[in-house]
Parts: C-alpha cells; structure tokens; sequence
C-alpha cells in the first residue's frame, strides 16, 4: 500500500491498462465472432452454429485452435524480422487505444480520482496518427522477411497502399481540427456540444459529411479491409503477407488488423459523431435510462428466445448469460451508475454501429483492382479531401471575421 | 534535469556515426539513409538548443528541415530506382561512369 | 538519478547502438530498421526536451513516411546484401580515425562552451506558439517550402516514369 500512495498515478494507470487490454481482447475475439455471423446472414447462411448457443464459443475454440497448430517458421525467412513483425503490428496496433477518451466523467480507483482515458495528451490526435503511421512495418517487415514472392507483393502493395491513403486520411481530419481548434481527443469531444435549432446535435459530421466520407474510406483501406484489402487477397496472393505465418503468429496479425479497425472506428466516433455526448436532448429525463433500458429488453428478449429454440446444456449456458445481462441492465438504472454508464455506452454504441458498417461492406463489395485503388486514392479521394479542407477554411474564416 | 551539454553531445555522436556510414557504405540506398542519420543528428541539436535559449525558433527550422528532408528522400529514391534500371546494381563502386 | 536521466541515457544508448547497427549491418532493410530505431529514440528525446509537437511529426513524417518510403525502394529493387570493394579498406583507414576526431572534437568544443548548463525552465511549450511563429515569423520560408516540395513531387514524378 505505500508503493500505492507513493505512486498513485502509476498503479491507477497500470489497473487501467490491465482492464483495457482484457476488455479489448475479449472484443477482438467477439469481433471476429460477430463478423462472421453478420457476412453469413448477408449471405443467406447461419455462420458458427454448434459451438456453444448460437456459435458463442467459437472464438474461443478459435483462440485453443491457434495455440496448438505447429508452429512454422520458413527456413529462408529472416528470422529476427519474421519473428518481430508480428509483435510490431499487434503492440502499436493495441497502443493506439490508450489515447482514446471513451467518456466525461472522472472515476475513483483506489480512492484516487482518474478519467475514463489512459494517457491524456495535449496532441493526442497527433499521437494517435503518429503510432498508426508506424504500424505499416509490421505488414511490410512481414512481407519481406517471409522470403516467399507472394508475401513480398503483399508487403509491397500494403505499404504503398498505405502512405497513399493516410495523406487522404490526414487531410480529411484537418477540416474538424479547424472547426474545433484542439489536438486534445476530449476538447475534440467537448467541441462538439450544443443543438443546432435545439434538437440536431451539433456534431461534426454534418458541416464535414464530405470529410467523413473521405475519412471511412480511406480508413478502410488503411486497415487493410474489403474492398481495399490487396496486401491479403485471397484470390491472387494466396494470403498476402501472412502467407508464411502459422499458429499463434498469424493469430497476432489476425488481432492487428481487428484492434486496428477498433482504432479508426473510435477516432471516427470522438471526430464526427460526438463521442460520448447523447444523440437525444438532455432536457429529456428519460434518455439517462436508456443504457439500463437496453440491456434489461435485450437481455429478457434472447431469454425469451432461449427458452423457445434451444434445448439441452445450450439453453441453461444462455439462460444464465440472460439473466447476467438483465442484472447489469438493472445496475445501470441505479441513480449513482448512471452518470458513470451514459457516455460510455454512447461512444460504444457508435463505434459498433461504425464496426457494422465496416463488416457490412464486407459483405458487400468486391475488390479493388491494384491500379483502381492507386488512381482512387490519388485522383479522387485526395482532391475531393483537399477541397474539403479549403472550403472550410474559408468558412471558418469568414465566420471568425 | 538532464544537462543541455549531453543532448549536444548526443547530437555529435550521431553527426559522426552519420559520417562514418556514408564514408563505409557502398549501397546507395544506406549512403542515403546516413544523409538521414546526420539530418537527425542536427536536428536534436536544435531542439536541445530551442530549450536552451527558451526560443521556439529552433523547433520551426527542425520543422524545415523535415520538410527538406522529405521532399529529398522523394526525389533521391526517384533517382535510385533509376539507377538501379538502368545499371543493374545499387553499388556506388559500379556507377562510375557518366555513359551507361 | 532522476527519472528523466534514466530516460535520457537509455534513449541515447537506443540512438547510439542504431547508428552503429546502421553502419555495421550488411543488410539494408537491417539498416533501415537501425535508423528508424534512432529516429523512435529521437523522438522520446524530443518529449523530454518539451516539443511535442516536433516529437509527434518526427515519428509521423520521419518514421512514418521517409523510412517506410525507403523500406519500399529496398523491397522494390530487391536489394541485397551489400558487396565488399577495395575502397572499403580505404575509408576503413582514413574514415574511421577522421570520423572519430569529428566526434570528439565537437563533443570537446561543446563542452567547453556549454559546459553542464541546464536546460531553461520554461517546459512543454504549447503547440499554438509554435503555429504562430510558424504562421506569422516564418511565413515566406514556409510557403517557399510548400513550393519546393511541388518541384519535389514534380521531380519525382519525371524520374520514376519508365522512359523520357
């Protein structure tokens, strides 16, 4: 205890930290879930089914699947490097979150108040770019390091994508910079308060739809995900840059790529869509209860399901996930949790919709010829970003005047 | 507090460790990268000297020189794939002609 | 030792073992990665020093942008190892002794004119200082810059085209 009050800041951040990283990995695994479920219903199939209730065990399965495959590694790979990309892409890939304020209100641990953030910076956005920009050397460093010709084009292809698509990325952030004046993710938040004409949330989205626009897609490539995801298409690289990656390795870029789309889906939340603030007025006193009020009708609603369709071992497993559900749902109705619960489950609820429409895609579109996603990029995306940010500038200074 | 000397030094160390790389390396892609190590190396000393004298100007000229630095590694690497087209090789020791 | 010492030595020692990787390393995606070591090492040492702002664009532009460029010519162009030539014996002879000199008499000139001053104690200066100097002081060489990256881009673009 006295290391503690030495240290305060220190052990808050390493418990912040710890639970961070547990509710992110448990995320990642149901991401991965949740994916498959949604291309399989876009696709007209039922997706994992028979591992535990409505295939709720399969990450799971997954996850024991990865650790006990052989572990291969190419004789004539660079093995420092083939054994460090992977790492690289992970670490940042889960750094990135510590910067994201995921709600206002401060929090006591241990008796010592803290925000709902890990590192609060000034130039947080910067930051967040800075980390993301490195990430591309762990899929490069893994296409070249694998020395097969098909993890080296995947390689190649996904640096260049790349740098070509954070230019766009970039510019298309400046325009709410300019609109809310602050590098810190919170001020980018607190920015965005108010109603215009007292119901419309004043989030940056509707001045800079064309900036979102451009954001989500160059985003998506930046990930690496359909309809941008040459590094690894299937079809003509085998499997791109990962092609000589086994086991538990190829589990870490799998995990890369999905916190990755986390990253890029919070950074859209916190830009445009407000964050954490409500998208229903604050005068009405019945919103503070709809994070409580979700939880209890979805809880009692797949309890409901339960009892009708499932049998066996499958349906008491569920039964008891329900009646968890509900009992958090009546949690977060209690007065003193509620101000606690509000702004996270909004920026959550966010960036799932945001994580929807990322799988939706998926599901929709083909790919990008390797020429189409270059002239894309180059000739329409940046252009269409660059006048974004001029326009708005001159907006913004005519306002100002 | 860290001493403003041991920056400068730092600084130093790696200007000579620059200099030391573009002297021993052949390919011309490392001699480019020791031009980057030295423009690094100069850029700590304007930092460590921005915080000295308590004057943001040295942080405005490591800025310039990022985008010097930037705008040179576009065209130095145009003109290496060039190189490399038309010779076949990146060693320096075999680029010592003007005709092809 | 404080913190910031400990932290100092071991971003020096980072940036120092990166350089001598760099030089000493055959392989040229090695040295890259060496570099980039040093330009992440630099970049801590940035935050100690209160720029953030630079530390940030350091990584974004430096790390994120010139070595990846770098690492893709080298993947590009399948370079090698490097091969051994006569000259090197020479700049072995000649370079290194010369090399070392450079060093030590510029650590000797600035500790003799700096000595152990230490740094001022105005800290973390804000990022809109910075843009003010930028935007206001050095407005000319500023927009010269945009116009020398246009001939950059210019540049390389001609160059990179296959025939001309």
């Amino acid at each position: 205890m006295e290391f503690v009050a030495q240290h305060p800041v220190l052990v808050v951040s390493v418990i912040k930290i710890a639970v961070l990283l547990l509710l992110t990995l448990t995320a990642l695994a149901y991401l991965t879930w949740f994916e498959r479920k949604v291309i399989a219903h876009i696709q007209s199939r039922w997706g994992p089914y028979f591992v535990g209730p409505h295939g709720l065990l399969q990450p799971l399965a997954d996850g024991v699947k990865f650790l006990f495959k052989e572990d291969v590694i190419p004789p004539a790979s660079d093995k420092f490097i083939y054994l460090l990309a992977p790492f690289l892409a992970l670490s940042l890939a889960l750094t990135t979150l510590a910067l994201i304020p995921i709600g206002p209100t401060t929090i006591h641990i241990l008796g010592y108040p803290t925000q709902l953030v890990i590192a609060n910076s000034d130039i947080g956005l910067l930051f967040l770019f800075a980390i993301t920009s490195i990430g591309v050397y762990g899929v490069a460093l893994a296409g070249w390091s694998s020395n097969s010709k098909y993890s080296l084009l995947g390689g190649l292809r996904s640096s260049a994508q790349m740098i070509s698509y954070e230019v766009a990325l970039t510019v298309s952030v400046v325009g709410v910079l300019l609109l809310s004046g602050t590098f810190n993710l919170s001020q980018l938040v607190e920015s965005q308060q108010g109603r215009y004409w007292h119901w419309i949330p004043r989030w940056h989205i509707i001045p800079q739809i064309v900036g979102f626009f451009c954001y989500f897609v160059a985003a998506i490539a930046e990930t690496n995900r359909v309809p941008f995801d040459l590094p690894e298409a299937e079809t003509e690289l085998v499997a791109g840059f990962h092609t000589e990656y086994s086991s538990f390795k190829f589990a870490m870029f799998f995990m890369a790529e999905y916190a990755n789309m986390i990253t890029v889906s919070c950074l859209a939340t916190i830009l445009f869509l407000g964050g954490w603030l409500s998208p229903l007025s604050a005068s009405w006193q019945w919103t503070h209860y709809i994070p409580g009020a979700v939880f209890v009708i979805g809880g009692v609603a797949l309890l409901q399901d339960t009892v009708r369709k499932l049998r066996g071992l499958h349906r008491v497993v569920l039964s008891v996930v329900c009646v968890a559900i509900v009992a958090i749902g009546y949690g977060c109705l209690q007065a003193w949790v509620i101000p606690v619960i509000e702004g996270p489950f909004w920026f959550l609820f966010k960036v799932f919709l945001i994580l929807f429409f990322y799988v939706w895609a998926r599901g929709t579109l083909p790919r990008f010829r390797y020429d189409q996603l270059m002239n894309f990029g180059w000739k329409l995306l940046l252009p269409v970003a660059i006048a974004n940010l001029v326009v708005t500038a001159f907006i913004v200074m005519v306002l100002n005047r | 507090m860290v001493p403003i000397s041991y920056y400068l030094i730092l600084s130093a160390i790696l200007f000579g460790l620059g200099v030391l790389a573009f002297v021993f390396k052949r390919n011309i892609i490392t001699i480019f990268m020791s031009i980057e190590l030295m423009l690094n190396a100069v850029n700590l000393a304007f930092v460590a000297f921005s915080r000295m004298l308590g004057q943001l100007d040295g942080q405005v000229f490591v800025f310039f020189v990022i985008v010097v630095a930037a705008a040179e590694a576009a065209v130095g690497l145009a003109i290496i794939i060039q190189i490399a087209r038309n010779r076949q090789t990146l060693n320096v020791e075999r680029v010592n002609t003007l005709k092809l | 030792m404080s913190v910031e010492l400990i932290l100092f030595f071991a971003c020096a020692i980072l940036a120092v073992a990166g350089g001598v990787m760099l030089i000493f390393l055959r392989e040229p995606i090695h040295s890259a990665l060496s570099l980039i070591l040093v330009m992440i090492s630099l970049a801590v040492l940035y935050l100690l020093l209160g720029a953030e702002f630079i530390a940030a664009i350091q990584i974004i532009v430096y790390a994120g942008a010139i070595m990846v460029l770098f690492v893709f010519v080298i993947m590009l162009l399948n370079a090698g190892e490097e091969e051994r030539t006569n000259f090197s014996r020479i700049a072995k002879f000649a370079g290194v002794p010369l090399g070392i000199f450079l060093t030590l008499e510029l650590a000797w000139v600035i500790h003799g004119a700096i000595g152990k001053m230490l740094a001022a104690p105005s800290g973390a200066v804000s990022t809109r200082e910075l843009s003010l100097l930028l935007f206001q002081t050095y407005v000319f060489p500023f927009e010269a810059t945009s116009i020398l990256i246009l001939i950059a881009i210019l540049g390389a673009v001609v160059l990179a085209k296959r025939d001309f």
